[in-house]
């Protein structure tokens, strides 16, 4: 069911060693984090609020140079974050926004593409505004997806959307990450979130990571003994007593 | 396990019922037809009535009719064509320096420190000395001609889209900014997908600043040794006492002016329709 695994080391697509990063004096966010993820690996982060997860993504996707602090970080080539606001561009139609800055001549042919993967065909001239919440969150996926990043990094993506649109969206993203196998890393507050996503959760507390374990279920269902197993141990871990959760 | 099925009323009548709850609305509303012609016409109705009626003395204001006659006079004997095409002319060409000026220059100083403390400073600097006062100054520069007049011009309407356009520039959300570093674009663009639409609702109030700056730019220069523009006819009326005559050449400013500033705006709603904002 769960298994630890500590030392990942074969051909990493992201490989994180001694990172520290503090916002003050006082006291680091991150304090010495190691963090290997495997290429095509669905990695979830969960932690308590104000444990630096998003402090770890921003790091990873080159958006901490404000930030103080030291350690090595690799991560591949071809980067791509999901905000947990859609962030589309408000003055794009959303076929631009989802192929903007992509390069080549069959670029409109490839976003219409990852619209219709999304669900989205037919509201490519639309304007974000006129889109729901949970498709315009569709439309930043699908801009994501359709620059076939080797690593996604997702800010609990799903956080704004409610239960029903949440249940869809994780169906889609499990879709679309085995169709394109990106190594994902996604920061959740919700545990079952992680543990129906991911290939293994890792829990951020004091600045490391406190849990890793692997997800290996029969099935990704809420009703499977590993999974109620899987989640007791991370509510523990987060201090929660699993029957309150 | 009990299910209960809700069928929706099925409505028999074919009539279209449209009972709903509407709240009060606060925002101005929709759109009326002719919106922009409303205000003026009721302007131009009220000086026509106060005229007739002897509220307004001819030697106040000249009745409308008698600007009808005098602009008839000026068209057919004294070049009024002429006059109005040599003063779009120079504002023209003046705003159009004026424009891109203050926009290129609002783009250097918002987008990069150093350009912000090059340019910054001395537009605010200029922008606390009247232009007008600059005049006589221009005229030792570049002589009484043609330059002087189309500097003056271009200066003042430089300064409301630099501050307008630098404004709009420094009130994208930052979010923007940092969608597009993740994506990799290079600066020129971001500078064009995201700078200057982002920047793209202040420019263009700045523009409808820039526009009557313009104009009146260009009532100021054309006193100075012009043989024409409207400026021009109306230093002449001035000089001889025709009152009907300046009121033509002020009627057409404010036509000019009118007319530009709707289309501005008119641009204005097209190009932001991405925006949803009261403006409707
Ligand atoms: N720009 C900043 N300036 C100062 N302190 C910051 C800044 N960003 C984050 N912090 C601090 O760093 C700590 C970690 O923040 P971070 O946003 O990484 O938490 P998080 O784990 O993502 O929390 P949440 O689940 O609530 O999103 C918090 O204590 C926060 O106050
Ligand atoms: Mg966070």
């Amino acid at each position: 069911m769960a298994a630890d695994s500590g030392g990942l080391t074969t051909a990493a697509a992201v490989r994180v060693r001694n990172l520290h990063r503090s916002f003050n004096k006082d006291g680091g966010v991150l304090n010495g984090l190691d963090l290997d993820i495997a290429p095509g690996e669905f990695v979830a982060l969960i932690g308590r609020s104000g444990t630096g997860k998003s402090t770890l993504l921003r790091a990873l996707a080159g958006l901490d140079r404000d930030v103080a602090g030291h350690g090595r970080i690799e991560v591949p080539a071809s980067v791509s974050v999901v905000f947990q606001d859609s962030r589309l561009l408000p003055w794009k139609r959303i076929l631009d926004n989802v192929i903007f800055g992509l390069r080549g001549a069959d670029a409109a042919d490839r976003g219409r593409q990852a619209l219709a993967e999304v669900g989205l065909a037919g509201r490519e001239r639309a304007w974000p505004y006129q889109l729901s919440g949970g498709e315009q969150q569709r439309a930043a996926l699908a801009r994501s997806l359709v620059r076939e990043p080797q690593l996604l990094l997702a800010d609990e993506p799903f956080g704004a959307l409610d239960a029903l649109t949440r249940i869809r969206m994780h169906a889609l993203l499990r879709k679309l990450c085995e169709a394109h196998r990106p190594a994902v890393l996604l920061v959740t507050h919700d545990v079952d979130e992680a543990i129906v996503l991911a290939d293994r959760v890792i829990l951020l507390d004091a600045g490391v990571v406190d849990t890793d374990v692997r997800v290996e279920l029969t099935s990704r269902s809420r009703s499977d003994a590993g999974f109620a197993g899987l989640r007791t141990l991370l509510l523990d871990r987060l201090g929660v007593a699993a029957d309150a959760g | 396990m009990t299910t209960t099925l809700h069928t929706p009323p099925v409505s028999t009548s074919g009539d279209k019922a449209d009972a709903r709850v509407v709240r009060r609305r606060l925002g101005p509303g929709r759109r009326i037809r002719f919106a922009f012609w409303i205000g003026p016409a009721l302007a131009l109705a009220l000086w026509a009535v106060g005229s007739a009626s002897g509220v307004i003395k001819p030697a106040i204001l000249s009745a409308p009719w008698d600007v009808v006659i005098a602009f008839e006079d000026q068209w057919v004997n004294h070049d009024l064509l002429g006059n109005i095409l040599s003063s779009l002319e120079r504002s023209l060409i003046g705003l159009s320096i004026g424009v891109v000026t203050g926009a290129v220059l609002a783009v250097f100083s918002g987008l990069s420190r150093a350009g912000e403390s090059l340019i910054d400073g001395p537009i605010q600097i200029k922008r606390s000395v009247p232009t007008l006062a600059l005049i006589p100054l221009f005229i030792a520069w570049f002589g009484i001609g043609h330059e002087m007049k189309i500097i003056t011009i271009a200066l003042i309407s430089m300064v409301p889209i630099y501050i307008h356009t630098h404004n709009g520039l420094r009130g994208i959300d930052g979010r923007y900014a940092e969608l597009a570093e993740t994506i990799g674009i290079s600066r020129g663009e971001f500078v064009r997908h995201v700078v200057l639409p982002g920047a793209l609702p202040g420019f263009l109030l700045g523009m409808r600043f820039a526009v009557t700056s313009s104009l009146l730019g260009l009532v100021v220069v054309e006193q100075y040794n012009a043989v024409a523009g409207i400026g021009h006819m109306i230093t002449l009326a001035e000089q001889y006492g025709q009152t009907d005559v300046i009121v033509v050449g002020l009627v057409i400013y404010g036509v000019f002016g009118y007319c530009a500033d709707s289309a501005v705006r008119l641009i204005a709603r097209r190009v932001l329709s991405w925006r949803q904002t009261l403006e409707g």
